[in-house]
């Protein structure tokens, strides 16, 4: 009774009828274990085994052409890669792809998202009508979207009146593949701005509009710091799909003109050239970028921190 | 008290029920997915031939004709692969990793015959069939089927590209790549139609262009035992691209361009001159230009000099892991053999192996220019022989491309540093 301090009681309150429980909480915990046990097995059998493969490929020498070559030589292939200018140069091509797409998403979502919030008639056919893009296979949009830009057959060098064939050349085909990109990816971020835009209580605009606040001082002062979740969380994912662009550059060029991908060096190494070891190098190489920007944006910018500004 | 048991509320009597359907259900399902599996096909064994698409059906008359004359032996069923032969291996290499027995035979791009063999993924041939499939036949083919000393598939079809021109345009084919490209930029002065549609696209074709210069000046890319040989022919070679890319007979789309656009430019009326492989000539006609068309061999680089073009086509190997190995060789031989052959020429437009086959009758009516196309397949050109070729024409597109870009200063050490890290396959291109 002496050593049992005020603080200590409820603990130990709390822990004779826990004694108690125990027996039960254990059978419904090894119920819950088996219940999900065969889930989650599969979910890491699929998810892990194909990764911690592709970790001990990248430590070997290993080319499906050459069965009987294959060895251990630890991290050379990552020193190939990473020595490698067409490494570097496809970085560069990603993020300027990354960059420029996703910034322009943001943009012309959140008019969008404002569009589609503040409607006040046909508010089922817009939001239908503004998914469309989405909606369409990514290789069917692409070929349409190279069709548009070929000299031959397309509508935009005749509407622009061109002679060269923008296809042909870095600066055209960078154009039309962001361009491309930017159409098919924008519903999907204004639909997550959307989402966003609807927790932002109406009450604080019209409070702002009678102390005379402009429709720019309500947007940045009150929309966006409400919407800062969304917004982060609309960015991480349009981040994280964006540095792995490969449809849209397989279809229009298979990475020439200066246009390759990461994940385009990936498929070519892996598939192409059948060097198991050098590709998953790059995998294991792709899958750390990617995880670093998912830290960034949720350690640095506090994606998925709970809405209400805590960090 | 009513009969409850282990779940609440349910009697006894419906558990059992709901049990009993239950297992029934379970039963009935395994017994049908067991049927499925179990099922034996009766008949002849089956040979799955791995193929492109063959547009016009020849090669599915074929496989017809054979499994019906192997009198019950064997019944070749056709896979089709995709239209594109990068997508083709890309299918084939999978599967033959893998080991997988499904495969029988299988249509190989004539520059696949090294990395297949070395990888041991198909079956040398020997004996009285290897003799029939290689009699009569024209050099290129052989060639490319063959690797270190064997033969290693049957040849079906071959390919070469020729010079096409407007006649009504030009008096004289040009027999070099200086002047063709001297007479184009004298027909662009005069205003008339004056593009030479080539294929500059970051592709295969690149590397058939590039191939075929080199080889037409004298010169090699790698030799047998891997040895890079790049000399003063790939500088002329990459020189000539240079100056048709930077000229003004080079098409607007020329660094886009593959086979089909540069016919299309052609039949678009703004080009005079065309390097492109026969099947422009029937397309040629339903376009309603081939009245205008003439045909010539492909410009040499040296003049005097014939030109050696980096020939293409299909053989037919044996996979390693096919069950029925023997069955498969004979199928081969009935598939390549001459009728089939002069069919596929008429009907597909493919080009036969057989040197007998470009004069007959019927083949000279259909090819007017049966002869060129005889000559260039016997006095051929052929892509490097090595096993890490995709790595190698990897490595000549990326340094090629845009054709416009090529330094003819320093491209050829730049191709020499490219190609022998692609021949090491350790390094990343």
């Amino acid at each position: 009774m002496s050593a049992v301090t005020p603080s200590e009681q409820p603990v130990a309150a709390a822990r004779a009828p826990a004694q108690h429980l125990t027996e039960r909480a254990r059978g419904e915990r090894r119920l819950a274990a088996l219940l999900v046990g065969p889930a989650a097995i599969v979910m890491i059998a699929v998810t892990a085994y194909p990764i911690i493969d592709a970790v001990i490929l990248s430590l070997q020498r290993s080319d499906l052409r050459f069965p009987g070559a294959t060895k251990f030589i630890g991290l050379a292939n990552y020193g190939h890669v990473l020595s490698a200018p067409a490494w570097w140069q496809d970085v560069l091509h990603t993020v300027i792809i990354t960059v420029i797409t996703v910034a322009i998403q943001f943009v012309l979502g959140m008019l969008l998202a404002l569009a589609m919030h503040r409607t006040v008639f046909a508010r089922g056919a817009l939001r239908a009508i503004a998914l469309v893009p989405y909606g369409i296979v990514a290789v069917v949009a692409a070929y349409s979207w190279q069709y548009a830009f070929a000299l031959n057959s397309g509508w935009i060098p005749k509407l622009l009146g061109l002679t060269g064939d923008p296809l042909s050349h870095q600066f055209g085909t960078y154009v039309a593949i962001i361009i491309t990109e930017v159409w098919k990816n924008t519903p999907f971020m204004a639909l997550l701005l959307l989402a966003g835009l609807a927790l932002v209580p109406d009450e604080l605009h019209e409070a702002a509009k009678v102390d005379g606040a402009t429709t720019w001082q309500r947007f940045t002062r009150i929309t966006v710091p409400l919407m800062k979740p969304a917004i982060l969380v609309a960015l991480l994912f349009r981040t994280l799909d964006a540095f792995r662009i490969f449809d849209t550059i397989y279809i229009f060029n298979q990475g020439a003109q200066g246009t390759e991908s990461i994940s385009m060096l990936n498929y070519s190494t892996l598939l192409n050239r059948l060097n198991l070891g050098l590709g998953s190098a790059v995998s294991v190489l792709l899958f750390l970028l990617v995880a670093l920007i998912a830290f960034v944006f949720i350690k640095g910018f506090g994606a998925g921190a709970a809405p209400g500004g805590a960090k | 008290m009513t009969n409850v048991t282990s779940i609440e509320g349910v009697s006894r009597r419906e558990t059992d029920r709901v049990r009993r359907a239950a297992i029934a259900l379970i039963a009935g399902m395994l017994a049908a997915l067991l049927a499925g599996c179990g099922a034996s096909s009766k008949g002849p064994p089956t040979l799955s031939w791995y193929v492109f698409p063959e547009p016009s059906g020849s090669f599915a008359t074929a496989a017809k004709n054979c499994s019906a004359a192997s009198g019950g032996k064997y019944r070749i069923n056709i896979n089709l692969l995709s239209t594109a032969s990068d997508q083709q291996r890309v299918s084939l290499v999978r599967r033959l990793a893998a080991k997988d027995s499904s495969i029988d035979i299988l249509a190989m791009d004539v520059d696949w015959t090294a990395e297949f063999a070395t990888a041991k993924w198909i079956r040398p041939w020997s004996g009285p069939l290897k003799a029939q499939v290689t009699n009569g036949l024209l050099a290129g083919p052989i060639a490319t089927a063959t690797w270190q000393g064997q033969l290693f598939a049957a040849p079906i079809n071959s390919n070469t590209q020729l010079l096409w021109y407007r006649k009504d345009l030009v008096p004289n084919p040009p027999r070099t790549w200086d002047q063709m490209i001297t007479d184009a930029i004298a027909l662009a002065k005069q205003g008339k139609p004056h593009y030479i549609e080539e294929q500059g696209s970051q592709y295969e074709g690149l590397v058939v262009w590039f191939n075929s210069l080199v080889d037409s000046a004298g010169g090699q890319i790698v030799t047998g035992n891997n040895q890079v040989v790049l000399g003063p022919s790939a500088k002329t070679a990459a020189s000539i691209m240079q100056r048709l890319a930077t000229s003004v007979a080079a098409d607007p789309s020329l660094n886009t361009d593959q086979e089909d656009q540069a016919r299309t430019g052609f039949e678009a009326g703004k080009a005079a001159f065309e390097i492109n492989y026969p099947f422009v000539w029937p397309a040629a006609a339903k376009a309603g230009i081939q009245g205008k068309m003439g045909y010539a061999l492909f410009p040499t680089v040296t003049p005097g000099s014939a030109p050696r073009v980096s020939i293409g086509g299909y053989n037919l190997a044996v996979s390693s892991y096919s069950k029925h190995p023997q069955l498969a060789f004979q199928a081969i031989a009935c598939l390549t053999q001459a009728t089939n052959q002069v069919r596929d020429a008429i009907k597909g437009g493919l080009a036969p192996v057989t040197a007998s086959i470009y004069d007959q009758p019927s083949i000279a009516k259909q090819y007017p220019f049966h002869a060129l196309l005889k000559t260039q397949i016997e006095h051929y050109g052929i892509r490097p022989k090595t096993a890490a070729y995709a790595d190698v024409s990897l490595a000549i597109q990326k340094a090629l491309s845009p054709t416009s870009s090529i330094r003819p200063g320093t491209v050829v050490s730049t191709l020499r540093g490219e190609i022998k890290k692609a021949l090491s396959s350790g390094a990343l291109i």
